[in-house]
């Protein structure tokens, strides 16, 4: 999710043969609990006759990092509650958990834990396995990345994506430490969360670091969450609870978004629903209507900006399109006015032009870009138009105001997220996450023309994949059924070993399961996110049951058998690890931070900075901005990107933002088949795919296909019925929920619900990625997994 | 006479159900006992305009659990004295005493007390009362991620927070329930709007 650049920078740690002394992983005898006890580590309380121990929430991929208080009794967690330190205060808030922290023992105690290997003995895909020991499995996986190296060398070798498990010493990274001390793999850039975002805030700021700390937002006046929906997906802990305080301080606070989200009903003063895919299309027209009425920041413009108009265009493009040019249609006589917005977005021009009144002189003011409106069709656009609307109301480098884009958080980054080292990749090869489908199909015929990276062509196709903590093989990417078609063919991937807690939907496409132990059964650390300022200790509590082992030991055990155990290990347990780690912080950016054993005995679970002078971003650009220029070409906001004009593909990537009619979209020919929109939002009841075989949560947030009351009319469905949703990419099947708080022409099928077809192909289990599609976008080459249309029908009884 | 109410902003409730979850998690209930709820509510339509579709929609949420009601119906059917109503105006069940007859559920205008087949007894949110004796917060209370839930005093609540009771609650004359709450802003003027529950399959 970080830019991986620069945290490899951050973390290089020059490789030392002479380091380590002999493997070293846990594997007492002696219950956690105990251990933790001799240590006088644990307290407890009155009325409870165990254990209280507090610590990080397993860390998924939710955007929050929270703290538990876990009552543990005869060596099982019976309990949990959550950050009870005595003050609340906005400086340091507490990090109460969300639903999903709260219901974890129903996770952690599920009988479906993987509990054993295993290797597959039906066809790949028809989820068929059989129990082997420890031994055959690492020795069957080490042969396996042996035969692969040496037949068609290291990278053919690739390690997923996947944040199933995703603290610092838990995850797919253990696997890739192990791979780069072997020489390496097919490496990846981007995200399945941030791919445009990520690419194109650079575009314009030269930077991803576009944030104030949160606790400015409480000196904001007017504050858009443009698709930001931080009270469900969690984007920071405590970011909807500080967007409640900014309200209470007096800000205004709008929702731009097709769903009246969690978010709308619990922090918003006004709702819009907009059709999605149109966020451009309306950011355009509030840039006309700000500029026609005179409300831009005409000194910043002047000092600050590139491309405003043709006052200002790099040297050898003045006749190029400039924003206004294109704004009041200069080039395309086409004037981006409210009118022509509201056929676009559905919004009512009046809605427009008071919108764009309010954001332009209610300052300083905040437009909060949420991130599904980038993983779609032209997913770069929205971000280099959110970015523009606030560079030209001025509302950069300023106390309040948010210069939008992705926003981590000034001066650095914001947390660090991975410390443990993973050493560089010897393998120069990378592709755009997104792309490894083609990767497999035709890796060596991919070059820069599907976004591949330090080299000219790919040297091979995939064909060993090692999944750690991943269920992105098929749930979570694009397109299931054409990713299972792909990943049962065994002349392309040949081997496919999967590692998690569960047999997921991605798990039973693999040819060897390895049972990863959880987050609560060995040693982690996590830092607060996007945005928190703390670091969060996860002791370990429970020993790993059955035959389960942490993902490092994993990798510990096969580097054992490629002669690498020291090498790998260093000689430090989990643990050591985590103290290395803490180390670490200590000399960048927690210099206060407390041993680890001290953080222990506090037992407060973290360690948190009070935050009681927000950083701002760009505050030295905006006070001087020749002598501090931004690391862009010109220095400036690039509102015109000379870099983007000089791809010269100016219909899919012009040099100033544009609306681009999406490549499926309600105003194609393809709406006559599959006339609405569908989306998949994040769900309170998961992270992504994680806690989807969790009862509780699926108790009280079922996965429902969510239609609005006039679309269901239309097709006599009543509420609670099965429908079928599909397209020419597949279709799901799930009881319906009639809801008027998603707009009319737009179905809501949240995402990560485990994939689960019927005999005739349906998918039983509501997986919205059996209807996406793995197009990419044309600039960042990013997923665009929202962009896609659809028909619903009544489906047999009523459930 | 002390009596302990819960008190809910609805303004801020995102309906995130960690109140919820939380009471379940620390009571240990199956999952057809919901001492807790959250309801999803919504009133309004969509009007079609000259080809927009143009929402006139009000929503909002409500954490409800039992209102530890100053004049509870649930002890006045209780055949047997095992529902209680403590000093500090607490409601419980004790289950020494409970036949398992569901008089009280009956009774109840808020669906509160429920019948656990498992041990044949009734069951209900008992305000946390152990954790009241021991000083600390109710678990639903100290688990809101939004802060919107809160308890204390009743009668100096009542004060700081006066707002009728909204849909779906019932008329507070029934029972006089120890439940105050701050009425969404959005329902200002609108409060006779058709109301109806969104998330019905799970408030059941």
């Amino acid at each position: 999710m970080v830019n991986k650049n620069k945290i490899d920078r951050r973390c290089f740690l020059k490789w030392s043969a002479a380091l380590g002394g002999g493997l070293a992983v846990s594997s007492s005898l002696l219950g956690c609990m105990d251990k933790l006890k001799e240590q006088g580590i644990i307290t407890t309380e009155k009325g409870f006759d165990g254990f209280i121990i507090r610590a990080g929430c397993p860390a998924h991929n939710c955007g929050g990092r929270c703290v538990l208080k876990l009552f543990v009794q005869d060596n099982k967690i019976i309990r949990i509650e959550t950050d009870d330190r005595p003050t609340d205060e906005i400086d340091d808030p507490q990090l109460r958990a969300c639903v999903r922290g709260r219901a974890y023992r129903r996770r952690q105690y599920h009988p479906d834990r993987l509990k054993y290997p295993m290797k597959r003995i039906g066809k790949r895909g028809e989820g068929k396995f059989e129990r082997i020991s420890w031994d055959e499995a690492l020795d069957i996986l080490a042969a396996q990345i042996k035969r692969v190296k040496e037949e068609y060398g290291n990278s053919a070798i690739y390690i997923p994506y996947g944040t199933g498990s995703y603290n610092q010493i838990n995850g797919r990274q253990t696997a890739v430490r192990l791979m780069n001390l072997l020489g390496g793999c097919l490496g990846y850039y981007n995200s399945y969360s941030w791919a445009c975002i990520s690419q194109a805030t650079p575009t314009v700021f030269g930077t991803n670091i576009t944030g104030n700390q949160r606790q400015d937002w409480l000196s904001s006046k007017y504050i858009i969450m443009w698709g930001w929906n931080p009270a469900e997906m969690r984007d920071g802990t405590n970011s909807d609870f500080l967007i409640k305080k900014a309200r209470e301080k007096g800000a205004k606070v709008v929702c731009i978004d097709p769903r009246m989200s969690m978010s709308a009903v619990a922090l918003a003063d006004e709702w819009i629903p907009i059709r999605p895919g149109t966020d451009v299309a309306l950011m355009s027209a509030m840039a006309h209507v700000i500029i026609s009425e005179n409300l831009h920041d005409k000194e910043f413009i002047d000092k600050c900006c590139l491309g405003f108009d043709h006052s200002q265009m790099p040297s050898g493009m003045e006749n190029e399109e400039s924003y206004t040019d294109y704004i009041f249609g200069r080039k395309d006589d086409v004037e981006k006015t409210p009118l022509w917005a509201e056929s676009i977005t559905g919004i009512p021009r009046d809605n427009i032009i008071r919108i764009a009144r309010e954001y332009a002189t209610n300052k300083p003011s905040m437009l909060y870009q949420g991130y599904g409106m980038q993983r779609r069709a032209y997913g770069e656009q929205p971000v280099r138009a959110g970015c523009v609307l606030a560079s030209i109301t001025g509302n950069v480098g300023l106390h309040g105001a948010w210069a939008s884009g992705l926003g981590l958080q000034a001066k650095d980054g914001g947390p660090f997220w991975n410390a443990f080292p993973v050493g560089g990749n010897p393998i120069r090869d990378r592709i755009p996450v997104f792309l490894w489908t083609e990767a497999v199909l035709h890796g060596k015929d991919m070059g820069k023309e599907y976004g591949v990276k330090g080299v000219e062509k790919l040297d091979n196709d995939i064909k060993l994949i090692w999944a750690v903590a991943s269920n992105a093989l098929i749930n979570q990417h694009a397109d299931v059924n054409r990713t299972a078609k792909i990943l049962q063919d065994e002349s392309k991937v040949e081997f496919i070993a999967v590692q998690d807690n569960f047999l997921t939907a991605s798990g039973r496409f693999a040819d060897l399961i390895l049972p990863a132990c959880t987050q609560f059964e060995t040693w982690g650390l996590e830092d607060g996110w996007k945005y928190g300022d703390e670091v969060i200790i996860m002791p370990q509590i429970l020993e790993p049951p059955f035959e389960t082992k942490s993902d490092y030991a994993i990798s510990s055990e096969l580097a054992e058998r490629f002669g690498l155990g020291d090498e790998y290990t260093e000689g430090r347990t989990e643990k050591e690890w985590i103290e290395w780690i803490v180390e670490q912080y200590k000399r960048t950016r927690f210099p206060k931070i407390p041993s680890l054993d001290k953080i222990k005995e506090e037992n407060t679970g973290v360690f948190a900075h009070q935050i009681t002078e927000p950083e701002i971003a760009f505050d030295a650009f905006r006070k001087n901005p020749r002598s501090n220029p931004l690391p862009t070409e010109s220095g400036k906001i690039e509102i015109f990107s000379k870099k983007l004009f000089e791809l010269k593909d100016p219909e899919v990537i012009p040099a100033v933002p544009k609306y681009i009619q999406e490549w499926e979209s309600p105003f194609g020919k393809e709406a006559e088949k599959y006339p609405l929109q569908a989306m998949g939002h994040h769900y309170m009841g998961r992270v992504h795919s994680t806690h989807a075989n969790n009862d509780w949560l699926s108790e009280l947030f079922p996965q429902r296909v969510f239609i609005n009351p006039l679309d269901a009319e239309k097709r006599n469905i009543r509420n609670g019925e099965k429908v079928k949703v599909f397209n020419d990419r597949g279709s799901v099947v799930l009881p319906c929920r009639i809801n008027p708080k998603i707009m009319p022409g737009l179905v809501d099928i949240p995402e990560g619900a485990w994939w689960e077809p019927d005999e005739q192909g349906n998918d039983v289990g509501g997986c919205v990625n059996t209807l996406t599609s793995h197009r990419w976008t044309p600039y960042a080459f990013g997923n665009a997994q929202h962009t896609i249309m659809v028909e619903i029908e009544k489906y047999g009884e009523v459930s | 006479m002390k009596q302990y109410a819960f008190y809910f902003d609805s303004n801020a409730c995102s309906g995130c159900k960690a109140c919820e979850m939380a009471c379940r998690d620390k009571h240990d209930l199956p999952e057809d006992l919901r001492w807790r709820r959250v309801y999803e509510i919504a009133g309004g339509q969509w009007s079609q305009d000259n080809k927009l579709s143009i929402p006139e929609l009000v929503a909002y949420n409500i954490s409800l659990s039992c209102n530890h009601c100053e004049d509870p119906a649930c002890v006045h059917a209780c055949p047997t004295s095992a529902m209680q109503k403590r000093e500090d105006g607490i409601v419980f069940i004790d289950p020494e005493k409970c036949m398992g007859c569901k008089y009280c559920s009956w009774a109840c205008p808020y669906d509160a007390p429920q019948y656990d087949k498992r041990t044949g007894l009734m069951t209900k949110c008992d305000f946390c009362m152990d954790y009241i004796d021991q000083g600390k917060e109710p678990s639903c209370v100290a688990a809101c991620p939004m802060r919107v839930l809160d308890f204390g005093e009743l009668h100096a609540m009542k004060k700081r927070y006066p707002d009728k009771h909204v849909y779906p609650l019932p008329t507070e004359q029934l029972t006089k329930p120890a439940f105050c709450i701050s009425q969404h802003a959005h329902l200002k003027g609108k409060e006779n709007m058709e109301f109806s529950i969104l998330n019905k399959e799970e408030v059941s």
